[in-house]
């Protein structure tokens, strides 16, 4: 049967299920095992739990619309998935947004990754049976949470970034909260690195745990901190650089021994590099629009709406009607915290997009847990899925 | 993309008449229809050759059919080369009676769980393939939802001018369950 | 509900108020996140939003230890079937909250892939309104369920 472990049934192997609902699944994640006791013989997931119709829904919103679909995908990365959205649709605009909208556009997206990856980094704590880090990781996510309420208005599903620039302009107080920030984070990551870096219990749990080879990343399409912490330095920043990347300083965090203390001190360099580019977005926002000129593409900003009259018109019809994209294809991808996350859209020169393909990484990257749990024991098969860091909504779209 | 003459003629030199047409996206990258006889090919030679298209980043489906065109399917492949740091698109378009293709999990074991979906998604069938059966929507499934003949679904939604319509309708549907 | 209406009636009374403020004080919930809602939910468990110190002190991981069923995020059509056993797993009494717009309705997804509301496989008890709701939200559903627990079986219907 498909969804079962392709494996000859003997005697010594039991089928055990690790259900959708599991504490340490990370979100609606099936495990089917074949278990020889405490060791894994095969492990099939199975996924789709979580399959929302995203990629059909897409196709009956106007693209304003799909900005807030956009949010309730890879829910971690919600400024993440917008920003890709948002670069796709330019592309097939051939627009580009204004100066201002790109600096805040990289502030928000390195803040939202290091959110992720306390997420990500509190889980892995809390799976392996450590119930500090998590609550650390959190109280320091509540700062980056009030960040994004004070200019959205909302914690998590922001929708702030939109093809065209952003929905409203930055309020006055937030550069000072993002600098409060950067200068309070730093020795949190250290009370981390001491808590838990060297610290013999998270070392013996996790060092070569769950090695996979650069060749098995490559030829299984892993990307994003996985790949990294395989030697691979492969960062789309960096290659394919959107949004005014390539003048930002950073580095691309790379480690080689590819098992599951690897990857956790990739995401934790990974924020500190994050934490730079974010100092030097906040010192150059540049004065100017934070939305494109062109009512035509963008919504006109709401003060202009009770002075101008076309203003008011634009902003009828977008919302009504949707702005036109003329017909065209394109793939955007851009780097989010879990991997290339990568927007294919099909334009048919009305309002609503005709096909909307989203290449999530938690996706593709799942796909190499059967290879990295052989041979293994349950308890590392937590720790490996912790590694990996998959999103469900991400996952199964 | 600097190397795209040389890939075109590369590609058209190797399959010949499988190069059905050339395309470009709106972010630069070249796209290759392609016969699906000449998909494996074509897939070869863009990862051993000299631009080094080693990674995939997917592969999807698109059905024309509200568009009008023919042939109604289309697979599209997305590779990505490190060392030229630009992309590339593959497409196969496939008739609505034979929507066959060849897989490519040979060539690019990620595209395993990416063909699954289409499948689901489609009904487009990978040859080849280790386990071609669903992977998002439940097993006994019988809609290939993406396909732009199914509709979205859902249930309509009430407002003040067909509320009553609709509890009405509801009411004599499924009379014992009481909602309000 | 229980051995409580076996009683004679004063004792009846003293009894049920005694166990209704026991089942409210200590209500555990089951680890049943399912998507974005759930993030809100462990925020609502940590520091700042502190769920504990309401009586929900440890999320339980099997549904036969727990008594709060929070279904948080959308239900997909796959999944439906998973979540009326896991509620059938739960002893009584046990309570749910359909925490979210998609518990609560289907919220953005009007589709063919998500359960439009889970009222319509599971008995519900609060519903919260929100894409996701503030983690105050859901504090307060669990204080209102306290009371509606508190209250239970009480003749003059109070909340």
């Amino acid at each position: 049967m498909a969804n079962e472990p392709q494996i000859q049934q003997d005697d010594e192997v039991m089928l055990l299920n690790m259900g959708p609902q599991h504490p340490a699944t990370h979100g609606v994640l099936r495990l089917v095992l074949a278990l020889d006791g405490e060791v894994i013989r095969e492990c099939t997931p199975v996924i789709g739990y979580l399959h929302s119709g995203f990629e059909k829904t897409y196709e009956s919103k106007k693209y304003q619309q799909c900005v807030t679909l956009t949010d309730r995908m890879d829910y971690l990365n919600p400024l993440g998935n917008n920003l890709a959205f948002a670069l796709a649709v330019e592309k097939l605009l051939g627009v580009e947004a204004p100066p201002r909208a790109q600096v805040i556009r990289v502030l928000l997206a390195e803040l939202t990754r290091i959110q992720s990856h306390l997420v990500g980094l509190g889980s892995n704590g809390l799976d392996l049976g450590a119930s500090s880090p998590i609550m650390y990781a959190f109280r320091d996510r509540e700062m980056l949470l009030d960040i994004f309420e004070m200019v959205s208005g909302q914690r998590m599903m922001t929708s702030y970034i939109r093809p065209g620039g952003l929905a409203k302009d930055i309020p006055p107080g937030f550069e000072e909260a993002v600098q409060r920030f950067i200068d309070y984070f730093p020795e949190k990551l250290d009370e981390y690195h001491g808590l838990l870096t060297r610290n013999p219990i998270w070392m013996d749990r996790m060092v070569g745990v769950g090695k996979l080879t650069a060749e098995q990343c490559l030829e299984l399409g892993v990307t994003g901190p996985m790949l990294r912490a395989a030697g691979i330095p492969r960062d789309l920043r960096k290659d394919m650089p959107y949004s005014g990347y390539e003048s930002y300083d950073f580095q691309v965090v790379t480690r080689t021994e590819s098992d599951c203390y690897a990857r956790y001190l990739v995401r934790m360099d990974e924020m500190r590099e994050s934490l730079k580019i974010v100092q030097q977005a906040l010192n150059r926002i540049p004065d100017g629009p934070y939305v494109l000129d062109d009512f035509k593409h963008a919504y006109p900003p709401r003060q202009l709406i009770s002075d101008q009259m076309e203003a008011l018109i634009h902003h009828f019809k977008l919302a009504t009607e949707g702005y036109r994209v003329p017909p065209g294809e394109v793939y955007s991808a851009i780097e989010s915290p879990r991997g290339e996350l990568g927007f294919y859209i099909v334009a048919d020169g009305s309002g609503k997009p005709y096909r909307v393909h989203v290449r999530t990484p938690s996706f593709t990257n799942l796909q190499c847990l059967p290879v990295m749990a052989k041979g293994g024991f349950i308890a590392d098969l937590v720790n490996m899925i912790a590694a990996i860091d998959p999103i469900m909504g991400d996952v199964d779209r | 993309m600097a190397a795209s003459e040389g890939l075109l003629q590369a590609v058209a030199e190797a399959i010949g008449d499988g190069l059905l047409a050339t395309d470009e996206d709106r972010a630069g990258a070249p796209i290759l229809v392609v016969e699906r006889g000449s998909l494996l090919k074509v897939c070869r030679l863009l990862r051993d050759g000299e631009w080094g298209f080693t990674h995939l980043s997917g592969v999807w489906g698109v059905d024309y059919l509200a568009m009008g065109l023919e042939p109604r399917f289309a697979v599209v492949y997305y590779l990505y080369s490190p060392s030229l740091r630009s992309r590339v698109a593959v497409k196969v378009p496939l008739e609505e009676s034979d929507p066959v293709v060849p897989s490519v999990v040979e060539i690019f074991p990620t595209a395993n769980w990416h063909e699954r979906e289409t499948f689901d998604m489609f009904g487009i069938r990978f040859e080849g393939h280790p386990n071609l059966a669903r992977i998002l929507m439940p097993d006994d499934a019988t809609i290939h939802p993406l396909r732009k003949d199914v509709p979205l679904g859902g249930e309509e939604v009430e407002f003040t001018h067909n509320a009553e319509r609709i509890r009405r309708q509801r009411a004599a549907e499924s009379p014992e369950v009481s909602r309000n | 509900m229980g051995v409580e209406e076996k009683l004679p009636g004063s004792l009846q009374v003293i009894v049920t108020k005694l166990a209704n403020w026991g089942r409210q004080g200590a209500i555990y919930p089951l680890t049943s996140g399912l998507a974005c809602c759930a993030i809100e939910m462990m925020s609502a468990s940590m520091g700042r939003y502190d769920i504990a110190r309401f009586g929900s002190e440890a999320f339980r991981a099997t549904p036969r230890q727990s008594d709060l069923l929070i279904v948080s995020g959308r239900v997909s059509m796959k999944m439906a079937p998973v979540l009326r056993r896991l509620y059938d797993q739960m002893p009584d009494p046990k309570w749910v909250i359909a925490m979210g717009d998609c518990a609560s309705s289907g919220g953005v997804f009007n589709n063919y892939a998500i359960l439009q509301g889970v009222d319509r496989i599971i008995p519900v008890d609060i519903y919260i309104p929100g894409c996701p709701p503030r983690p105050e939200m859901l504090l307060q559903a669990l204080q209102t369920l306290k009371m509606k627990i508190l209250h239970e079986g009480d003749i003059h219907g109070r909340i």
